[in-house]
């Protein structure tokens, strides 16, 4: 966990075969994504407006990636350890949006106030969400605190499995699909610099506010200093008088709130969810936490966005410039090699691992 | 009161002599044949009271359980309708085919390992199918799958056979070839459009349609310019659209399934080049009706096996609602009742009934005799095998969810152009 | 029982005369386990389970999904009943009264709960969102009524309550029994459950000892069962056997058969190994036709998984490094071994299995040292997710139109051909399991040969601590891509065996799905344990096959498996004894107190595995 700079000069010694390797795949990287970004953007295939589309999907992407993978940092920068059921507990959220979009979308205040029954379902998402994270903390992981990483790990990919199978289980396999929003229709041109969906741009400016919510709270308020003080040391915490589980339980509520308030976003821009709606996002998210470096809040956020912009721009920007077909298809292809390239270049992330320290 | 009576114990009493006439007369026949022989790959020997096992092999688990459940409905209305087949009771033996190789091959021994069995009605999907039938061909076991579409599972129709084509595999659907004529010539000769992009989701069945569209379409003089793909699982399809949007077809075949099709459509309408619904066109795998009210899928067309017409089928939706409470769920129930009825029949011809009752079917004389159909009327029309097997009628029809508020019967009734091969 | 040391509670400072009052069965934890139980049978009942199994009549006209609601309270009772594990400085507990009372109350709860559940799904309809609390659970008035027991709403109810308590009672009351007796009983229980779910395992058995060895065994297979259920007059012999064969196998001052083998002069003793063996191969030579095409298909599909788990055993077991893209190196094996065999495959190649081996060996080492090289200074997490998006891109490049024309893209690669060792062709299921059979001793001979080898030291170092590993000397390196490297040509073996049975492979057959299941495989039959990994790959891969009820829920079933496991048994069904032992070094020093006081009979799965042997 402490291998930090000196360790890996000695390794570099140890290995020039490796690190030849490794460099040349640094090297080869930069060669294919410089090329084939020329060879597309000279090609002309798409207009200057397309691309700018692209980036602003690709952004919207990123946003729920984002507030997604907030949850995995804040549990890992706590407890050192990944709880893959997050995207579960995100697709909970979502389908909370739905049965209680679904259930307003016939009454008047739908029609009169859709603002209003839109809060009511964002309150009910993130309470579900965040009351799932805190019983699966409670019931599947609390008593793991302290063995071996990989058993905690293990318990949170049968959780996820659990929770998918059961939530299957219980509604059925069916897509559901949410009601129309009308106010969330159409486009927005701001400064008349670009267009925006009115829905994409609620979902970035909604992840924004949460983001910067979150950074506050973790950083202004006593419960923040709390959870910052158990991330750095439990038994010190402990000593210091912080009540170390209720604290963990919190992270795992905001956590858990934030994946529900993504679950409806999620909705509310792709107006479908079913039992599965929180696997692949939950990966990408859990991709993006460790992009952007784990247990670090602005990791997250810089993770999810830079995955977000590379799946939407990736395929169509480098591979399409080797005349490669069906681009798109590779476009998870493209993500995951850039989440290994990225960490042969930062071994911890774009910005480094940690939670409260570095910032204090 | 008792005049009624009389007359139907007197017409009952004639009813029974003339069975029994009949069987009389089928009893001599018999007689005069010589002692059974079974062929080279065996016979089946079914002793007087024991019924006649047939396999379904259907997807009914899992994403695509629909497709099967819906063909087993058929085949078990079939049983229905046949009552007894030769005097004897018709069961059935109902498998998974999990859609997907390995079911296929499960599925398939398990069916071997009863040595009853004379033949299997199945596979949902092609993909079940390749492995299915090479297992059920070294049992020498007769197989005719009433939604399989791949042509390699039979030829090209143009006198290639097919890589997977075995010599006990038959078909009463159509070959996905077909449809991609349908729908290109729908495309290039009714809508006029030059130029088409294709978009699949790396399904077997999926990408086998859009490569058979792209190959009919080009052939009309047509080009596809752009031919894509999405992954099963994306909910964000802006970065293909913008790729199909860039090229600017005049219309996009997307012959893919729910959910991702709704992604499709729903983001579509973002890319001027797109927005009009005229020029989107899907398969038979979105004729849903969760799929046709999205409101976005107004005016877009479908291609797909054609929804028989006439009394019969009428009467057969009618069993199949008394029956199972809903209206049939998929396209393929009437392609499955027609194999099983094809199945029973061809059975009734070539069986031998041995003096003490015992029926002998032979597993040569039974695939001969199922190669050699010819002119069988079923729901889905006059069936007639090739030398490959393809046995279909085919009819494609495009149909188009033309107003608001339309139900799934109203579309597949909404109908603007039927493809029937030539002779 | 408390088996995590966090959760053992604080010890009382008072002394009692040197040892404290024995701890007793907490009755507030029978209320705990009661409504657990309860809430346990809602949520089978609602997520339909009960009804699937219905229709399954497993013990004479008792159906499956009965036998499921009934099992529940008997699982709770007898968990509520059992004493506390015994604890150093404590007396030992006596059994008495608090047992069944605990039971009892476990029992009367679990029932209150389905009440309630049931008075709510009678009064309002849930149908609209939980789709599979149909009327058939309760409503019906003519229907099954499955969690009233067929009864109408006040007698259904009545009974209920009544099977409930008296069930979770007998469960609990079974601690009262000496623990031999107690064990003998539960061991009746299993081979009653085993012999009523395995119902056509066990009749495909006897009818291919009736074909193949010419031993009629038709009228014991009608004494066993009618229809599809086994005979009650059946499970009260098979019971009796069981328990019989138990206590006899147990009995005091039996000395085990390896010890008297062991203790045979030499001659003899090499004697009787060598008629072991030779029984062996006959067993072998002759299971296949006995078990008949469809169970050696079965266990063919599990006999991959165990070449999978083996292989994955020795990166995740030994080396400690979580792989979860593990299916890339199974595809890379199955899919050269197409390309290089079909006819038709994208290289038209048609070359037989044998030529192509060395070529898949070459590939999967290939493909192991390009996974390990990038991930080498990555810990346990980056570790996870990196290797999970390595298999992604493995099954979406073999998927991929841009590859299709070597690969086959979505249309996959058929037409492999059987493989053909001298004059025989292995086709079909049967053939098959030998070359199998072959694999799976080489890969279990390689498990066990590295893990007393000098680089299965370094790796299991390593998984202990990979810096303290360093600084002792151990080449981080060379040590984490042998793992990589052994675990991927293993998998890639198993791929090539997979595309010649399937004879045609494609690209959805390599989802994630396959990584988690043979990693759920691994945990679950005992990480770095050999027999453990082998038994789990039959359990979960093979039995689901068998029981197809519960094809379904094999998923959910997987999940609670995982978290259950990691909570009571993190070192799985059969354990490494080392593994064992340091996931529970407290509890072993438990153990050797208790044992040093002589009192024996430490109740308890992890007491007895981690002292045993």
């Amino acid at each position: 966990m402490k291998t930090g700079g000196p360790g890996m000069g000695r390794r570099a010694v140890q290995l020039p075969i490796i690190d030849g390797f490794l460099w040349l795949v640094r090297i080869g990287a930069i060669v294919v994504v410089v090329w084939g970004a020329t060879q597309s953007l000279s090609s002309g295939r798409l207009s200057a407006e397309q691309w700018r589309n692209l980036v602003v999907v690709g952004i919207t992407q990123g946003s729920v990636y984002a507030l997604i993978a907030l949850g995995y940092t804040m549990v890992y920068g706590v407890l050192r350890f990944i709880n893959f059921a997050h995207g579960e507990v995100f697709m909970i959220g979502a389908m909370t949006g739905f049965f209680v979009t679904d259930a307003l979308a016939e009454t008047a205040l739908w029609r009169d106030y859709v603002w209003a029954a839109l809060a009511i379902a964002l309150v009910c998402c993130m309470a579900t969400s965040s009351i799932v994270a805190v019983l699966l903390e409670r019931v599947a992981y609390r008593r793991l605190r302290g063995l071996p990483r990989l058993i905690p790990f293990i318990t949170a990919i049968g959780a996820s499995f659990f929770l998918q199978y059961a939530i299957a289980g219980l509604f059925g396999t069916q897509v559901n699909a949410y009601p129309n929003v009308e106010p969330l229709d159409g486009t927005l041109t701001p400064l008349g610099l670009f267009s925006i969906q009115r829905v994409h741009l609620l979902v970035i400016v909604a992840g924004l506010v949460m983001m910067a919510g979150l950074h506050l709270y973790i950083e202004k308020t006593k419960a923040g200093k709390a959870i910052r003080a158990v991330a750095e040391d439990q038994e010190i915490a402990r000593l210091m008088g912080i009540n170390v589980d209720r604290t963990i339980a919190r992270v795992f509520a905001i956590g858990g709130a934030l994946a529900g308030a993504a679950g409806l976003l999620f909705g509310l821009v792709f107006e479908n969810v079913f039992f599965r709606t929180g696997f692949l996002p939950g990966i990408k998210a859990f991709t993006a936490a460790v992009l952007g470096g784990i247990g670090n809040i602005g990791g997250a956020v810089v993770g999810g966005l830079t995955l977000g912009s590379v799946e939407s721009l990736g395929p169509s920007l480098v591979l399409a410039g080797y005349d490669i077909p069906a681009a798109n298809q590779l476009k998870d292809v493209v993500a995951f090699s850039v989440l290994v390239l990225v960490l042969i270049f930062r071994p911890t992330g774009l910005l480094g691992e940690r939670l409260g320290e570095e910032r204090t | 009161m008792w005049t009624r009576r009389s007359v139907f114990v007197i017409s009952l009493f004639t009813t029974l002599a003339l069975v029994a006439a009949a069987c009389a007369g089928d009893d001599d026949e018999e007689a005069a044949t010589e002692e059974f022989e079974p062929g080279a790959l065996g016979a089946v020997e079914v002793a007087p009271g024991d019924p006649i096992l047939i396999g379904a092999h259907q997807a009914i688990s899992g994403d695509t359980a629909s497709l099967g459940t819906d063909q087993v409905r058929g085949i078990e209305l079939a049983i229905a309708d046949r009552g007894e087949l030769l005097g004897h009771e018709i069961e059935l033996q109902v498998e998974d085919d999990e859609c997907a190789a390995e079911g296929g091959t499960t599925g398939a021994q398990r069916l071997v390992a009863e040595p009853q069995l004379v033949a299997v009605v199945g596979t949902s999907c092609s993909g079940a199918a390749v492995p299915a039938a090479e297992i059920l061909s070294d049992e020498g076991i007769a197989m005719i799958s009433s939604s399989n579409t791949s042509p390699g599972l039979t030829s090209d129709l143009e006198g290639t056979e097919g890589e997977n084509h075995q010599d006990n595999y038959l078909r009463t659907a159509h070959n996905d070839i077909v449809q991609g004529q349908a729908a290109a010539n729908f495309a290039f000769e009714e809508l006029g459009a030059q130029t088409a992009a294709t978009i699949h989701d790396g399904d077997p069945y999926t990408q086998g349609l859009a490569t058979a569209f792209e190959a009919s379409f080009t052939e009309l003089g047509g080009e596809v310019i752009v031919a894509t793909a999405v992954n099963k699982g994306d909910t964000d399809m802006r970065p293909v659209l913008t790729e199909v949007a860039a090229a600017n077809p005049d219309m996009v075949f997307f012959p893919i399934f729910q959910p991702e099709a709704d992604f499709i459509v729903a983001q579509s309408n973002e890319f001027p080049e797109l927005e009009d619904t005229n020029k989107l066109m899907g398969a038979d795998g979105l004729l849903s009706d969760t799929f046709i009210v999205l409101p976005d899928t107004e005016n877009m067309y479908f291609s797909g096996p054609a929804t028989p017409t006439g009394g019969e089928y009428q009467e057969f939706v009618e069993k199949y609602n008394d029956e199972y409470g809903e209206a049939p769920i998929q396209a393929f129930h009437a392609h499955a009742y027609d194999a099983a009825n094809m199945l029973f029949d061809t059975i009734d011809a070539v069986a031998v009934e041995e003096e003490d009752g015992t029926l002998q079917i032979d597993r040569q004389a039974l695939l001969d005799e199922l190669y050699a159909t010819s002119g069988f009327e079923g729901l889905t029309g006059t069936l007639t095998c090739d030398e490959f097997g393809d046995c279909a009628d085919p009819s494609i029809d495009v149909v188009q969810n033309g107003e608001p508020e339309a139900t799934i019967e109203d579309v597949r009734g909404n109908v603007l152009y039927n493809f029937k091969p030539e002779e | 029982m408390t088996t995590i040391p966090a959760a053992v509670a604080p010890v009382p400072v008072t002394d009692a005369g040197g040892l404290l009052p024995a701890r007793q069965v907490d009755l507030r934890r029978g209320v705990r386990l009661g409504l657990i139980g309860g809430t346990t049978a809602v949520f089978v009942s609602a997520i339909g389970m009960v009804e699937d199994f219905s229709g399954r009549e497993v013990l004479d006209e008792l159906s499956l999904g009965t036998a499921l609601l009934l099992a529940i309270p008997l699982v709770f009772g007898y968990m509520a009943g059992r004493p506390p594990a015994q604890l150093e400085g404590f007396a030992p507990t006596r059994p008495g009264w608090r047992s069944p009372v605990a039971g009892l109350m476990a029992g009367l709860l679990t029932g209150a709960v389905v009440a309630a559940f049931v008075a709510l799904i009678i009064n309002v309809n849930l149908r609209e969102y939980f789709i599979n609390i149909t009327p058939a659970l309760a409503e019906d008035e003519d229907g099954p009524r499955l969690l009233l027991y067929g009864r109408s709403l006040g007698p259904g109810l009545g009974l209920m309550l009544g099977l409930n308590a008296a069930l979770a009672a007998a469960g609990a009351a079974l601690h009262l029994l000496a623990t031999r007796l107690r064990r003998a009983i539960l061991a009746g229980v299993a081979w009653v459950t085993a012999f009523a779910l395995l119902q056509p395992f066990v009749q495909q058995v006897l009818r291919g000892i009736r074909d193949e060895l010419q031993i009629e065994t038709g009228p014991l297979s009608r004494f066993l069962y009618r229809g599809d259920s086994l005979r009650i007059a059946a499970a009260v012999a098979v019971a009796l056997a069981a328990v019989g064969l138990y206590l006899w196998t147990r009995r005091p001052g039996r000395i085990p058969l390896r010890t008297q083998v062991g203790r045979l002069p030499d001659r003899p003793r090499r004697l009787a190994l060598g008629a072991g063996l030779l029984v062996a191969l006959l067993v072998v030579g002759i299971l296949p036709s006995v078990l008949g095409s469809f169970l050696s298909e079965v266990l063919g599909v599990a006999g991959i998984f165990v070449l999978m788990a083996l292989g994955l055993n020795i990166v995740v077991g030994y080396a400690g490094l979580l792989d979860l893209g593990y299916v890339a190196f199974f595809a890379v094996g199955a899919y050269i071994t197409a390309i290089l065999t079909s006819p038709t495959g994208g290289l038209e190649a048609g070359w037989t299995f044998w030529a192509a081996v060395p070529f898949v060996l070459l590939a999967a080492a290939a493909a192991g040292l390009l996974v390990g090289t990038p991930v080498l200074r990555m810990r346990g997490d980056y570790l996870a997710i990196v290797t999970l998006g390595f298999g992604e891109i493995a099954r979406i490049l073999f998927l991929s139109d841009w590859l299709a024309p070597t690969f086959g893209g979505a249309q996959g690669i058929k037409r492999i051909p059987d493989i053909v060792i001298g004059p025989f062709e292995i086709r079909g299921p049967q053939a098959f399991l030998y070359p199998l059979l072959v694999l799976i001793l080489l890969a279990a001979y390689v498990s066990y040969a590295l893990q007393n080898s000098r680089i299965g030291r370094a790796w299991m170092a390593m998984r202990e601590d990979e810096s303290v590993a360093e600084a002792v000397g151990v080449n981080i390196v060379a040590a984490k891509l042998s793992a990589f490297i052994v675990g991927a040509i293993l998998a890639g073996l198993g791929g090539a065996l997979f595309a010649t049975k399937i004879g045609s492979i494609f690209p959805n057959s390599f989802d994630i799905i396959v990584s988690i299941t043979v990693l759920v495989v691994v945990i679950a039959g005992g990480m770095a344990s050999v027999p453990g990994v082998i038994l789990g790959a039959v359990v979960l891969v093979g039995l689901p096959e068998l029981l197809r009820e519960f094809e379904d829920y094999r998923f959910l079933i997987y999940g609670t498996l995982l978290i259950f496991m990691m909570l009571r048994r993190p070192e799985g069904f059969i354990p490494s004894r080392r593994r064992a032992q340091e996931l529970h070094e407290a509890d072993i020093e438990q153990d050797a107190w208790v044992r040093a006081r002589a009192e024996g009979g430490a109740d308890g799965a992890v007491g007895s595995t981690a002292s045993g042997g």
